[in-house]
């Protein structure tokens, strides 16, 4: 059964003083249950903006979002989401973050304790509960970040470039820790990317997204066998996937650039 | 350690340097002090040697008038602090996330906050009289547009995402508001806080300029009408000092009530 539907979305944009931006032009996409679903697409192609859309931040100009059949109005604990800004309460130690949504919803405490505890050994942050933000790395932040949205046992969990703020290394161990989690759990994943290699070592499929106005080019399945590793970056798999999708964004480059040399 | 270290813009200083260059500020201030008053370079009915401002406390603090006065200054400034600050801080926070809050409250403070305080003492005398109302009145029109601009700020500048992640998170306005919203001002309050309680203190003057009958500002003014420079230096210092106090005991209880956030 397909979870979230993205039916005919369109997004513009009306600013005082400018011309309307056309952000999501026309998107239909489907993201299928239990899949690790990635948007790949260079930076300002609109990812952001229809990733909040199905998160119900906000609502498209056209169009309709479902997830599970049912109209997406406004946001919900049913669907979680991990930000690229660090967005962990700093008033609050890693694990009142993490049973942050938990306490909205009510739990008792002591189930609340319980969960906190199961998610922040997931994130392998077992010893840090009651550290606070401020004295934790960037990589340690977005791994509460994502033992926060998980706690709450979202249908879906849509990721924004987590890991876009980090350096390399750190990014390597996020990735692969996640890939670990997700094999797992298999929960459905929306995640947002504009960095090639990463979409492709976590996807099952990989849509290429274009900018002005932001459409979907291609649907990339990655049939590369899972589990992966630091090895499957290297493989003649991931290399072929890899110059796919790098011819399809230079053509897209190359067209943005002469539009806006002619514009 | 080398001058050069000295010059760097925004490298650490050992703490013993530090130390030493603060008191060496003191000392060269007081110093002056001493250089003019003892060496008669200005008649003492102009500025009072340091003895005779030591005199005129330690007799103060004997017959208990000081400390009344301290007293009465304390009560007018905390008073009209508190009622500013209790007001200030929820309208702040909601007029800068607010759209509907800042149309309402916005025009008012921007043209509050630059008029003298002073230049509405005639008013508050035919509104409210000359008592304590009066002169609370005074500091609570000094601070209180100032901290609601200042917090309002801090309120603005939460971060967006902060707020959109609450609500993924399954939160509802109401809890955006009280869980997320609030919290999240709370050391940008403290920190305006502690600089309009700065501001509160040079208010006071102004506050006891009208039918005061005790009070740091009374003294002052008292003595200034008898040239008793001694006694306007103690006044001075009593309120500098007191000042020094307050700060630091806010800085204190930021450390306490928000040990999460970084200070510096
Ligand atoms: N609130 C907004 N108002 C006006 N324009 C916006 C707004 N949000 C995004 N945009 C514009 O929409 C386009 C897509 O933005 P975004 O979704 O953030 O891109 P991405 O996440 O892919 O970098 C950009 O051109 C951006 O300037
Ligand atoms: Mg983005």
């Amino acid at each position: 059964m397909p979870t979230l539907t993205i039916e005919d979305v369109t997004v513009r944009f009306e600013t005082k003083g400018r011309r309307p931006v056309t952000a999501l032009d026309d998107i239909r996409l489907t993201v299928e249950d239990k899949a690790f679903s990635v948007i790949v697409g260079p930076s300002g192609c609109g990812k952001s903006t229809l990733l909040r859309l199905a998160a119900g931040l906000f609502d498209c100009t056209s169009g309709r979002l479902a997830l599970d059949g049912e109209t997406i109005r406004g946001p919900s604990a049913d669907r979680g989401m991990v930000f690229q800004s660090y967005t962990l309460f700093p008033w609050l130690t890693v694990e009142k973050n993490v049973r942050f949504g938990l306490s909205l919803k009510g739990l008792p405490a002591e189930r609340q304790k319980a969960v906190a505890a199961e998610m922040i050994a997931a994130v392998g942050l077992t010893g840090f509960e009651q550290a606070y933000p401020q004295h934790l790395s960037g990589g340690m932040m977005q791994r509460v970040a994502l033992a926060r949205a998980l706690a709450n046992g979202p249908k879906i969990l849509l990721m924004d470039e987590p890991f876009g703020a980090l350096d390399s290394q750190t990014r390597q161990l996020m990735q692969a820790l996640l890939l670990d989690i997700w094999e797992k759990n298999h929960k459905t994943v929306l995640f947002i990317t504009h960095d090639i290699d990463e979409a492709i070592f976590l996807g099952d499929v990989v849509h290429v997204m274009t900018a002005r106005p932001g459409r979907i080019k291609k649907s990339i399945p990655i049939d590369i066998p899972r589990p992966r590793a630091m090895e499957t970056l290297t493989s003649p798999e991931f290399m072929a996937v890899k110059r796919e999708i790098l011819a399809l964004m230079h053509d897209e480059a190359v067209l943005a650039d002469r539009s806006a040399a002619g514009g | 350690m080398a001058l050069r270290d000295l010059l760097a813009p925004k490298s650490e200083i050992p703490a013993p340097v530090f130390l030493g260059l603060s008191l060496f500020a003191i000392a060269t201030l007081f110093g002056g002090w001493c250089l003019l008053t003892y060496g008669h370079l200005v008649r003492p009915d102009f500025l009072a040697p340091p003895d005779a401002v030591a005199l005129a406390g330690w007799k103060r603090l004997g017959n208990l008038s000081l400390l009344e006065n301290i007293w009465a200054s304390l009560s007018v400034i905390m008073t009209g602090f508190l009622l500013a600050s209790v007001l200030a801080v929820p309208l702040g926070v909601l007029m800068g996330s607010f759209q509907a809050a800042r149309a309402l409250l916005e025009p008012i403070t921007g043209f509050m906050r630059y008029l003298p305080v002073s230049a509405l003492i005639p008013l508050l005398i035919l509104w409210i009289g000359i008592g304590f109302e009066e002169k609370v009145t005074v500091i609570f029109l000094g601070t209180f547009f100032q901290q609601l601009i200042l917090i309002s700020d801090v309120s603005a500048r939460v971060s967006k995402d902060l707020i959109d992640c609450s609500y993924t998170l399954g939160a509802n306005r109401r809890q955006v508001v009280t869980r997320v919203l609030f919290p999240a001002c709370m050391p940008g309050v403290m920190d305006n806080l502690r600089v309009t309680m700065g501001w509160a203190w040079t208010y006071l003057v102004v506050a006891e300029l009208v039918a005061a009958n005790s009070g740091l500002g009374y003294m002052i003014l008292n003595a200034m009408r008898g040239l008793f420079t001694d006694v306007i230096l103690l006044g001075v210092f009593t309120i500098g000092i007191l000042g020094l106090m307050t700060d630091t005991l806010f800085k204190l209880l930021r450390r306490v009530l928000l040990p999460w956030s970084a200070t510096f």
